[in-house]
């Protein structure tokens, strides 16, 4: 072990040169981070504005699904019912594995993208601060938004009741696909996937091993679509939250299908 | 030899840095190398040092991508020289080939990674049980296998930035491989030890930030970040760190 921190020690850190950004790659690195950390700051600039307004959040059978449940405190109305909502998603999105890539990169650069350099830092990774509670709190926010999930899905069924008539109108299908995309999102989530199948070394040597080699199956198919699921949701949830809110302020009519 | 870029279809620019042990930034040397049809970049390197600089140093076995010999950086990005293809470079520009830089140099394209057999050593071997018959289902070693599909090219090791970046790193922090091997111990049916504990405090596996750069370049697609530490990172929390769990088993 001596040898080698000597040998560590004595080697020249010239990859990077001590700054961030140096890389000998000839490709387009940059893009992927870029449009990552564009399309979160759009995400979080219109979620920001559309949480705080606080209005044009129902409309007909729909709600927004930045605002359910609603959730009105006496003496606290002042207050945008969606901030007593928005911080189960913000806390399972913020401390979701792929997320965390996906910001490490774009916003932290560490790195930016792969073999290009970061800024030269005693490096602790998630053992530091802040960051080794995000694998511990992850877990509870998945419980939290499984809650919050079969909550949209009530909001997707009831967005089928026209004043006690059953009808299908647009703001319905948005309702349901925006339902279905959060579905695929948290189920795919990893925390979840060692939940159900991870901590097992072997399925067939215990009790209940096929309903968990299949659980954890499942799972591992949306695990692997986790990125894709997470940008779609994303985007999701702030489109039909749009789709309410210009019904609301009478911009748009709802279309009836049925 | 040439300095010149010009592209040509019939003669490939190859760029090699190359340097003595110890000259860790090195030189850039370029060949005109005859472009074939299906040529990769190994056979371009080769090219230059039968026909001119016999003693450019290259390592390489199997010329099959899977003695993990050939690792090295092309065009700036970890990659097998074997399995990459010259005509699935940017034909624009020449081919610049550097070795890996995560490791020292030994010579032009060859770098010493004995670090990685020092690592390797650490980890806690195969243990098998002594309770169980030793019978178990394809679906039992699925997992296993994935790990074991790992060819020792340690491009994984070359690109992560936890040691890439910060060399002093790398007493603490075993790397990405040795968390493939690890979690390959892990999943075998009849092994009857649990290395969490030597993830957490020896491999120091919690440095890792799931940048996923190791599954990118991992010329076996192993899916490392997902299906070896992850998992680990979680069964990490349920042993050490989740208050509820711990106080749901009573420890
Ligand atoms: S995912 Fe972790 S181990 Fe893999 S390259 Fe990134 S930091 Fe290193
Ligand atoms: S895990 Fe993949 S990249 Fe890493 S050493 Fe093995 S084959 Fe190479
Ligand atoms: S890992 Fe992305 S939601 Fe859990």
């Amino acid at each position: 072990m001596q040898d080698l921190q000597t040998r560590n020690q004595t080697f020249v850190a010239h990859v990077g040169e001590g700054a961030a950004g140096r890389t000998a790659r000839t490709d387009d690195w940059w893009v992927e981070p870029t449009l990552v950390a564009v399309g979160l700051v759009i995400f979080i600039i219109y979620s920001t504005w559309a949480a705080l307004v606080g209005n044009n959040y129902a409309s007909g059978p729909y709600i927004s699904p930045f605002y359910s449940p609603l959730i009105k405190i006496p003496g606290l109305e002042w207050i945008s019912p969606a901030i007593f909502v928005l911080w189960v998603p913000l806390g399972f999105r913020g401390s979701c594995y792929y997320y965390r890539k996906a910001y490490y990169r774009a916003f932290f650069w560490s790195p930016p993208a792969c073999a290009v350099s970061e800024r030269p830092k005693e490096y602790q990774g998630e053992r530091a601060g802040v960051l080794r509670w995000l694998p511990i709190v992850h877990r509870w926010f998945l419980y939290l938004s499984i809650i919050v999930l079969a909550i949209l899905w009530y909001d997707a069924i009831r967005a089928f009741d026209f004043d006690g008539h059953f009808g299908i109108g647009l703001g319905t299908i948005v309702l349901l696909v925006n339902a279905a995309m959060l579905t695929f999102f948290t189920f795919g989530c990893h925390a979840l996937r060692s939940l159900v199948g991870g901590n097992q070394k072997c399925f067939s040597c215990g009790m209940g091993g096929d309903i968990r080699y299949n659980s954890w199956k499942i799972v591992s198919v949306l695990t692997r679509q986790h990125p894709m699921w997470a940008w779609l949701s994303l985007y999701m949830v702030a489109i039909a939250d749009l789709y309410v809110r210009l019904l609301a302020a009478g911009v748009l009519q709802d279309p009836r299908i049925f | 030899m040439s300095d010149s870029t010009t592209t040509d279809e019939k003669v490939l620019q190859l760029v090699v840095n190359r340097g003595e042990a110890g000259d860790e930034r090195g030189q850039d040397v370029t060949y005109e190398i005859p472009r074939v049809k299906g040529m990769v970049v190994l056979d371009a390197v080769l090219y230059a040092q039968g026909h001119q600089d016999q003693d450019l140093a290259v390592r390489w076995n199997c010329k099959a991508g899977k003695c993990g010999s050939c690792a090295a950086e092309i065009n700036g990005y970890p990659r097998l020289l074997c399995k990459t293809r010259v005509e699935d470079l940017p034909a624009d520009k020449p081919v610049r080939v550097q070795p890996m830089q995560t490791f020292t140099r030994i010579k032009d394209l060859v770098t010493d990674v004995s670090w990685n057999y020092e690592m390797n050593k650490q980890i806690p071997p195969f243990t098998p049980r002594e309770d169980k018959e030793w019978r178990w289902q394809q679906r039992d070693v699925e997992r296993a296998q994935e790990m074991r599909k790992c060819i020792e090219c340690f491009l994984c090791q070359d690109v992560c930035h936890v040691i890439r970046y910060q060399r002093s790193n790398k007493p603490k922090f075993a790397g990405p491989r040795f968390f493939v091997r690890t979690a390959g111990l892990d999943y075998h049916p009849m092994d009857a030890l649990d290395r969490a504990e030597f993830l957490k405090k020896e491999a120091g596996i919690e440095m890792c930030n799931v940048t996923r750069c190791c599954t990118d370049v991992c010329p076996e697609h192993i899916q490392i970040t997902d299906n070896a530490i992850i998992p680990a990172k979680e069964r990490i929390v349920d042993q050490f760190h989740d208050p509820v769990k711990k106080a749901v088993k009573g420890t």
